[in-house]
């Protein structure tokens, strides 16, 4: 067996990996991967994600258990390969030498600093390894303004970083437009208008003097060329990248005037048994710095090592902005001889086509603004465009089929009958053909036109909440809180279509109510709510409804006993104690609610929320109270929690209670949260009830003190809130979280995603920010203004609604059968009033 | 078979008070009509009546569109219904009466049927 070495476990070091693994079937290669890095290949295309929220295991590329079998191949991480010995043909690390048959270099790039006096106080960062995102994440904690120096694509992904970790974000950008390398005049101009839309505050043609340190020592303020200073609490260098060609150096291999390490079109170097490829390699005079020509070298590589002849040809530069809401995309050679120019600046759209001087054939283009169209044009190089340049100019989009030969997927190079036959092989969405093809799994450009081609193929596949919006409800959720959206309007408007209806309208009301937009009632956020939030009561089946006074623990007075007596007796109301240990009073007329209401507000009751997706009760035994075997203060604990989580909107109603001992008298185990007391603290249990599919809570912790448990709920339920689906149970919510439990343990008790001050800061705000909705609302007669019966007969009561009396109590008259109303339309005579 | 009616308009609100993609409920010649406001600032007016539940209750439910149509979803089992025309999405054989609206000077009327 032969050894293969290969310095660097980024992306195409694992690329190559992978590929010989797969290639080489009669085992003849032994593979050792050294790593300077301390975690396996990540996804460094889509590092950015993490500031979304995305793990670092998320990111990880290698598959599990790959490099599990010692022996045949294995991976040693934090092993920083200080020398090459070709003589003797080993390589060195701190830990040792091992030696080589053949030698691979993929040891990628540096981010580039440039020597401006200042660049190295603290405060200053590059944006390369996850590691330079968490410094950069755990140093933004808390800090206000930031400055990004580098205006191309990884400094505008650097800048959208620092916006999502909320500071004030300026870019400082040398060259008189953004993205100059890709971009020409107009299109930046464009771009640079919706760059600055986000909020981001862009310094082109500036040049960055030095940096200079406030008191602390730490970066302070940015001096520019032409003297004007900037304060700044952090900056970030995305000024380009320079190759990792050191090793390569002292080892006396030729590299680049300009970096980078010489290798010719086989990949090899100067010395016959080392190969260079990725972001370090210097490919007849050009290093590429992006991953699909990396990719394309780690194929060339592994077929040489198996004697089959392979030659790198030439590289695919397109690449498309990964912003969240502005789309650039850059495809092909953007310099044709024939330019399509559409320009929109009412809508922000810029797109320039470059043809042949036949116009047949499609040589590249950039798209801004929207770039919807991007994966099918640039599948669409070297050929016509698809459809009619004239719809395309019109709409930024286009129809039409493209050849099976097209290349949907660039950076796997993977064709569009490649994926047709992962579909017809039963691929039914885009993880399957993610899993089968590999195409997608990259910079994720192509994903769009994954399921445009699933669609074309015939399959059915939609996680969109409804026709109005394509994304799901976290989708939803993340972009109103990262673009600060207040209404449903504005959301609609830019990024859905029509006008919402029953599926989105109440989910998108949760949203901005858990985002603490105020009462549900207010301005246009009273239209999206269900009848239920609209009332703030529950519909029952003849039209009347439900009024439920919270009773947080189920522990009520005497005295307040009396007046839901009183009010139930003289409206006529049906009551009965509810499961949850409240008092539900049934078959209210709309035009009684307020009265009811002002009735119980003033004898100290406050909204239930029985109504709505929210926090409902926390059930509780009675304890130490009263209980002989109690270990806890399940009363007290249960109304902290209840008054705590009142009011919280959620994807589902949610319940909770809290038993006093182990005997679970108020049956913990089967609500959504869950808390039985221990001769040492609360046991937590999470996940329960589960609605139609009954489910037992887990046990998520033991023993905790009280500040903990609640510290733990309340990241639970937040978490839970940013992240279910619409309608999506805590029960069903547990169960589609990849690593369930376990996982969910790492998030709120190891804060493994760096979630968890953010989760408590939003927890903070609803318990600060709580208003008892019924009280708020008999405070305004703007908002009183609805609960009438008939708006040109505000007194009279709704004729429809009967009662019958049945154990002594009102109840609705015998439900009537659902009827169909149909039949022949007929023709009218308009008379004008 | 072509049945002539006469309109007889009832004067039910003022446009001001009606919430944009919300409804009310009025009374008009004896009949529960649902009257609507869209986005756009047109007023749609059916039957209060949702045939799919026997309650009067379609007033209350969310307003929204189903592609170019306007529609009011019942807030007791989420059937659809096109505002325009009284269809239900979905049911074919179900349908809930319209009414004609007019809105002039600022008062919004419906047209309730031939009091005969
Ligand atoms: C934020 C960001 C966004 C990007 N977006 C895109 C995009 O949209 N499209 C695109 O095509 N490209 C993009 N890129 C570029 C892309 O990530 C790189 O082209 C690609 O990662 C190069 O792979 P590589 O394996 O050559 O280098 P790397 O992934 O950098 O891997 C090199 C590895 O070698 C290790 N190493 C170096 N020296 C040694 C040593 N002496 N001993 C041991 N290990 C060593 C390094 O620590 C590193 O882990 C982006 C890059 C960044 C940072
Ligand atoms: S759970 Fe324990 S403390 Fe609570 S009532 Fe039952 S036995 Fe008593």
């Amino acid at each position: 067996m032969s050894r293969v070495v290969v310095v660097g476990n980024g992306m195409v070091g694992q690329r190559f990996v992978e590929t010989l693994r797969a290639r080489d079937v009669d085992g003849r290669w032994q593979i050792t991967v050294l790593a300077e890095e301390n975690r396996p290949a990540y996804d460094r295309v889509g590092l950015s994600a993490f500031f979304s929220g995305a793990t670092p295991e998320e990111l990880s590329l290698v598959p599990e258990g790959f490099y599990d079998h010692e022996g045949d191949v294995c991976l040693k991480l934090g092993a920083q390969v200080t020398e090459v010995d070709r003589d003797r043909k080993v390589v060195r690390t701190v830990d040792g030498e091992y030696p080589y048959d053949a030698l691979v270099l993929a040891t990628g790039s540096y981010s580039f600093v440039p020597p401006v006096p200042g660049h190295d106080l603290p405060g200053t960062f590059v944006y390369r390894t996850i590691d330079d995102l968490v410094a950069l994440r755990d140093y933004a904690a808390g800090r206000g303004v930031g400055a990004v120096v580098g205006g191309g694509l990884l400094g505008l992904e650097a800048a959208n970083a620092l916006r999502l970790l909320g500071l004030q974000t300026h870019i400082v950008e040398f060259a008189p437009r953004l993205m100059p390398q890709q971009l020409d005049e107009s299109g930046a101009a464009m771009l640079k208008v919706q760059v600055e839309a986000l909020g981001l505050t862009v310094h082109t043609a500036t040049k960055t003097e030095r940096l200079e340190p406030g008191a602390d020592g730490a970066v302070k303020s940015m001096v520019f060329g032409d003297g004007q200073e900037l304060g700044v609490d952090l900056v970030v260098f995305a000024a380009g990248v320079r190759p990792r060609d050191e090793l390569a150096r002292k080892a006396g291999l030729t590299v680049g005037e300009r970096g980078g390490i010489a290798v010719d079109e086989t990949c090899r170097t100067t010395d016959a048994d080392v190969y260079a490829i990725g972001e370090c390699a210097l490919m007849i005079d050009r290093v590429y710095g992006l991953v699909q020509p990396g990719y394309a070298m780690a194929e060339v590589v592994a077929q040489q090592l198996l004697d089959q002849p392979a030659t790198f040809k030439g590289a695919d530069l397109s690449t498309k902005l990964k912003l969240l809401g502005i789309d650039v995309a850059v495809f092909g050679d953007a310099q044709g001889e024939l330019d399509v120019v559409y320009a929109d600046p009412a809508y922000g759209v810029y797109a320039k086509l470059a043809l042949t001087d036949d116009a047949q054939t499609l040589l590249g283009g950039i798209l801004v603004g929207d770039a919807s169209a991007y994966a099918t044009l640039r599948a669409s190089i070297g050929g016509p465009i698809p459809g009619k340049l004239a719809d395309f100019l019109g709409s930024g989009q286009v129809e039409g089929t493209l050849p099976g030969t097209a290349q949907v997927c660039s950076c796997n190079a993977v064709t569009k009958n490649d994926v047709f036959e992962a579909i017809s092989d039963g691929c039914k969405d885009v993880p399957g053909i993610k899993a089968c093809t590999k195409a997608g799994t990259t910079c994720g450009s192509c994903v769009p036109l994954l399921k445009s081609l699933l669609a074309e193929a015939g399959v059915q596949q939609d996680k969109a909440i409804c026709e109005h919006f394509a994304f799901s409800r976290q989708e939803l959720f993340d972009l109103i809180r990262v673009r600060g959206i207040t209404t449903f309007s504005q959301l609609v408007a830019e990024h859905g279509q029509g006008r919402g209806c029953d599926l989105c309208k109440p989910t998108v009301a949760s949203i901005l109510a858990s985002l603490g937009n105020g009462h549900v009632l207010e301005g246009e956020q009273a239209t999206l709510q269900d009848t239920n939030d609209h009332f703030l009561a529950n519909l029952q089946r003849n039209g009347t409804y439900s009024v439920v006074p919270r009773i947080p623990g189920g522990e009520i007075t005497p005295d307040k006993l009396i007046v839901i007596g009183e009010v139930a007796r003289d409206y006529g109301l049906y009551t009965k104690i509810t499961g949850g240990q409240r008092i539900d009073l049934l078959g209210a007329r709309v035009d009684q609610l307020p009265a009811i209401w002002r009735r119980l507000v003033d004898a100290g009751f406050e909204s239930g929320h029985a109504y709505g997706k929210a926090l409902r009760t926390v059930k509780s035994c009675v304890g130490t109270t009263w209980c002989r075997y109690g270990v806890q203060d399940s009363v007290g604990l249960a109304i902290a929690l209840e008054e705590r989580y009142r009011g919280l909107r959620a994807p589902h109603k949610i319940k909770c209670a809290v038993s006093g001992c182990a005997r679970e008298c108020a049956e913990a185990r089967s609500k959504d949260f869950g808390v039985i007391a221990t001769e040492n603290g609360w046991n937590l249990f999470l996940g329960g009830n589960g609605g139609f599919r009954p489910r037992h809570a887990d046990l998520f912790a033991t023993d905790l003190d009280t500040a903990t448990l609640v510290r733990y709920i309340d990241r639970f339920l937040m978490f839970y809130i940013r992240t279910a689906d619409r309608l999506q149970r805590t029960a069903a919510w547990l169960e589609s979280l990849d690593g369930g439990l376990d996982y969910l343990r790492e998030v709120i008790v190891d804060d493994s995603l760096g979630l968890c001050a953010d989760l408590d800061a939003a927890m903070d705000r609803h318990v600060g920010s709580y208003v008892d909705e019924w009280r708020a609302t008999l405070e305004d007669p703007d908002k009183l203004r609805r609960f009438v019966s008939f708006v040109n007969a505000p007194d009279a009561p709704d004729p429809s609604i009967e009662f019958v009396t049945e154990r002594g109590q009102r109840v609705p008259a015998q439900h009537r059968q659902p009827v169909v109303v149909a039949g022949t339309r007929l023709p009218v005579r308009e008379v004008d009033p | 078979m072509t049945a002539i009616w006469t309109r007889q308009w009832t004067e039910v609100c003022r446009f001001d008070d009606l919430e944009p993609e919300r409804g009310v409920a009025a009374l008009v010649g004896g009949d529960q009509v649902a009257v609507f406001r869209t986005h756009d600032g047109a007023v749609y007016a059916v039957s209060n009546y949702d045939p799919c539940s026997g309650a009067y209750v379609l007033s209350r439910g969310i307003v929204g569109t189903r592609g170019h149509a306007p529609t009011v979803a019942s807030p007791m089992f989420k059937d659809v219904y096109d505002l325009r025309t009284g269809e239900c999405f979905g049911q074919p054989n179900v349908m809930i009466r319209t009414y004609a609206v007019s809105c002039t000077d600022g008062i919004v009327r419906v047209a309730a049927r031939d009091p005969s």
